[in-house]
């Protein structure tokens, strides 16, 4: 009792500042920290990818590989199906800047073709005194641009009546390294076309098991487990077996991509699922769900892009095996056939021993694989790691 | 445990069954069969008495039948030409393209199949084993970044190209012969020492081959569990009461992080099975790939649909073992599941 009284009769002294109070007064953001703090996830994702060197240079590279299917044709020194009677399994021609010391940019020099009758060889020796220059920006064999357009024009061709053959050619004299650039149009589309289609399949079914469970849940499971049990190849193998010989080769390019797509979506809609999971039971989800939200806006709007990036690191990872899975398939002769071109078909090629021997170059195929399939797993290694920048 | 198997076991019934059903309509997919073709290029030759045997071949292995009785004939429940005689009666079927019962060509592959894989599986944990545990103890090390690249590497590389290469330095330099799981002269021989000894000479190559991608995915799990543990306050602990370094290595987080190995039993199935089936082809193995392939492109459906099934049961069967050996291993995985909800 005495003590609020005495309060009352002396009041505290203390300071109130007349000016209206704003919260933040003590912790103002520099401009720096407000950039930081404030930054979008994707922008946040963006400084966490760009610290990952190798995932920047694979994407990069990617980005080059992707870039080249646009110009295919000019890019290539010869057409897909010109034929050189004259340098039949000709190996690569190494290409020089400097001929006795002094310097004449690009050039190569031409072979002389000799046949060994002993061994039934088409031997080719350079010969050092023809020299060929390249040309660049020049007109060479004549293509239709897309299928569409007539042109003639070349980033770089061989000298007039010489021959450029950079990767050696094959056994109808056709150039290596124009095939595997057109090539290169088939393999890297069919990773993307079949990726799309796990992709729908894996969010549409991997979001249904996940959000609604139950027996949605457990047959999407048994599903999965089922396809899952599948030996992949034999799988490819018979189903590819099913396309049926009369397609033309566009149609068989789509249905392989539609196989590698089936197969590949379990592992998608598994991790779909997963995430859906735990996420429908936060909050933000809940409280969508008491506004009246349908499932579909459920999950569309407000469960998928809380893991959208997981999402196309996921994705990015799977295109590699498709890529793998087609030149396996085209090298077995039940994936793509000529006219239609791949690293695949090239390869298919290089089947037994005496190419090993005696044309290794036909192997040569193989390192675009290589390198787009690293580039693809470092891209999405990086991707993954920055899909989650809060760690 | 005893409810956690029976449930197990019962729902691989259903799994067989949907995957048999679905072997077959990917079989039968393709239009025509083997007979049709046969008799189409009877027919162009005016071979009359053979078109009759056909047609009789044709009603014996109820290929005359609509689909569904046709699997249902091929399964054992409906009732064919010859009584009930199906998969469920242990009855394979028949061999158009061998003309001998399907278990009669498949037997001789079987052994070498298995042994194959069974190889495979032993090299990839003997290799991974020792490697992951090395890069996840000297992580950033020297060590560990050049195994990591061969690993990727390893990943990167067409299995089929590697194998012509090896294939190829080994006859030349080894002077091993080309092709097949032993030497030409030995095949059809008795089992001798010699015999044995040309198979192990010429088994290295596909093991090495398929095992090396396995090998290479093992090695990052294991890496990243076995970092994962060793992060904990046990290993910590352990190490501040002054316990050894390999001893409390092996000890404790080892044993937590070796679930990846036995887990992939049931996820190393189907690949070492696609891988080897793929390397098999090229390497000419008496396994039952190539067998398949073979099947596959003349449209023997008993035969290919007879491999698959049998492909994917050794997978299911499989990853019920590797289930079953998890949950022995790891009490925790028992506990989990059901009886928490």
């Amino acid at each position: 009792m005495t003590d609020s009284e005495t309060k009352k009769e002396t009041p505290l002294q203390h300071f109130v500042s007349k000016e209206p109070f704003d919260p933040y007064a003590t912790e103002v953001m520099t401009p720096e920290q407000e950039r930081f703090f404030m930054a979008s996830q994707w922008r946040i994702m963006w400084w966490k990818f760009r610290r990952h060197k190798l995932a920047v240079i694979s994407a990069i590279v990617l980005l080059f590989m992707y870039g080249s299917i646009l110009i295919s044709e000019v890019l290539a020194p010869y057409h897909l199906n010109t034929r050189d009677r004259t340098h039949i399994y000709a190996p690569p021609q190494g290409l020089h800047l400097f001929h006795e010391g002094s310097f004449i940019g690009p050039f190569v020099y031409g072979y002389d073709y000799k046949l060994d009758m002993e061994n039934l060889q088409r031997v080719y020796t350079p010969n050092n005194d023809n020299i060929q220059r390249l040309r660049f920006f020049c007109m060479g064999d004549s293509y239709e641009f897309w299928g569409a357009v007539e042109g003639r024009f070349h980033l770089f061709c061989p000298a007039e009546n010489g021959s450029l053959y950079l990767l050696g050619t094959d056994r109808l004299g056709r150039d290596q390294l124009s095939r595997i650039i057109y090539g290169t149009r088939i393999s890297l589309t069919i990773g993307l076309v079949g990726v799309i289609i796990s992709f729908v399949f894996g969010i549409v079914l991997g979001g249904m098991a996940g959000y609604f469970g139950g027996w949605v849940d457990s047959a999407v499971q048994r599903l999965i487990e089922i396809i899952r049990s599948f030996p992949e190849l034999p799988l490819w193998m018979a189903l590819s077996a099913a396309l049926p010989v009369t397609w033309s080769p566009i149609l068989i390019y789509l249905g392989i991509t539609v196989i590698l797509g089936l197969i590949e979506w379990p592992g998608l809609a598994r991790a779909v699922r997963s995430k859906l999971l735990s996420l429908r039971e936060e909050d933000f989800a809940v409280a969508a769900v008491l506004m009246g939200a349908s499932p579909r806006r459920v999950i569309s709007r407000h469960l998928l892009p809380s893991f959208a990036s997981h999402l196309i690191a996921s994705v990015t990872l799977s295109i590699p095996g498709m890529i793998l899975g087609e030149t396996v398939l085209s090298y077995l002769g039940l994936g793509l056939r000529p006219p239609i071109t791949s690293w695949g078909v090239l390869l298919n090629e290089a089947q037994n021993f005496d190419i090993v021997a005696i044309y290794p170059w036909l192997m040569l195929p193989v390192a675009p694989v290589m390198i787009v399939v690293l580039a693809l797993s470092f891209f999405g290694d990086g991707l993954r790691d920055a899909a989650d920048p809060y760690k | 445990m005893f409810t956690y198997l029976t449930h197990r076991i019962l729902i691989m019934i259903p799994t067989i069954l949907i995957i048999s059903f679905l072997t077959f309509l990917i079989i039968q997919a393709p239009p025509g069969d083997y007979l049709s073709n046969q008799i189409s290029e009877l027919r162009s030759q005016g071979d009359t008495a053979a078109l009759d045997q056909i047609e009789f071949l044709r009603h014996e292995y109820s290929l005359d039948r609509p689909f569904v009785e046709q699997y249902g004939v091929w399964i054992g429940i409906l009732e064919g030409p010859n009584g009930f005689s199906g998969l469920l009666q242990g009855n394979l079927g028949h061999s158009f393209e061998f003309d001998r019962p399907v278990s009669e060509v498949v037997s001789g592959n079987i052994a070498f199949t298995v042994l194959l894989n069974f190889s495979v599986v032993l090299f990839t944990w003997i290799m991974a084993f020792p490697i992951g545990v090395y890069s996840a103890t000297h992580q950033y090390s020297w060590g560990d970044h050049t195994l990591s690249f061969v690993g990727f590497l390893g990943l990167a590389t067409p299995n089929f190209l590697l194998a012509l290469i090896i294939m190829y330095f080994a006859n030349v330099h080894f002077g091993t012969s080309i092709g097949g799981l032993m030497a030409p002269e030995y095949i059809n021989q008795p089992w001798s020492w010699d015999k044995l000894l040309s198979v192990l000479e010429h088994l290295w190559i596909p093991v090495v081959i398929i095992g090396t991608s396995g090998t290479a995915g093992m090695i990052r799990r294991l890496r990243a569990n076995l970092l994962d543990e060793l992060q904990k306050q046990y290993v910590v602990t352990g190490r501040a009461k002054g316990l050894p370094a390999t001893r409390l290595l092996i000890k404790y987080p080892l044993r937590v992080s070796l679930n990846p190995f036995i887990a992939d039993i049931g996820n190393l199935l189907p690949t070492l099975i696609s891988g080897s089936a793929l390397i098999a082809m090229i390497l000419s193995l008496p396994t039952l790939g190539p067998l398949l392939v073979q099947a596959l492109r003349s449209q023997d459906q008993y035969l290919a649909g007879a491999l698959i099934f049998m492909l994917t049961l050794l997978t299911v069967v499989g990853m019920f073992i590797s289930d079953i050996a998890l949950s022995v291993l790891d009490p925790r995985i028992r506990l989990g599941g059901k009886r928490l909800k």
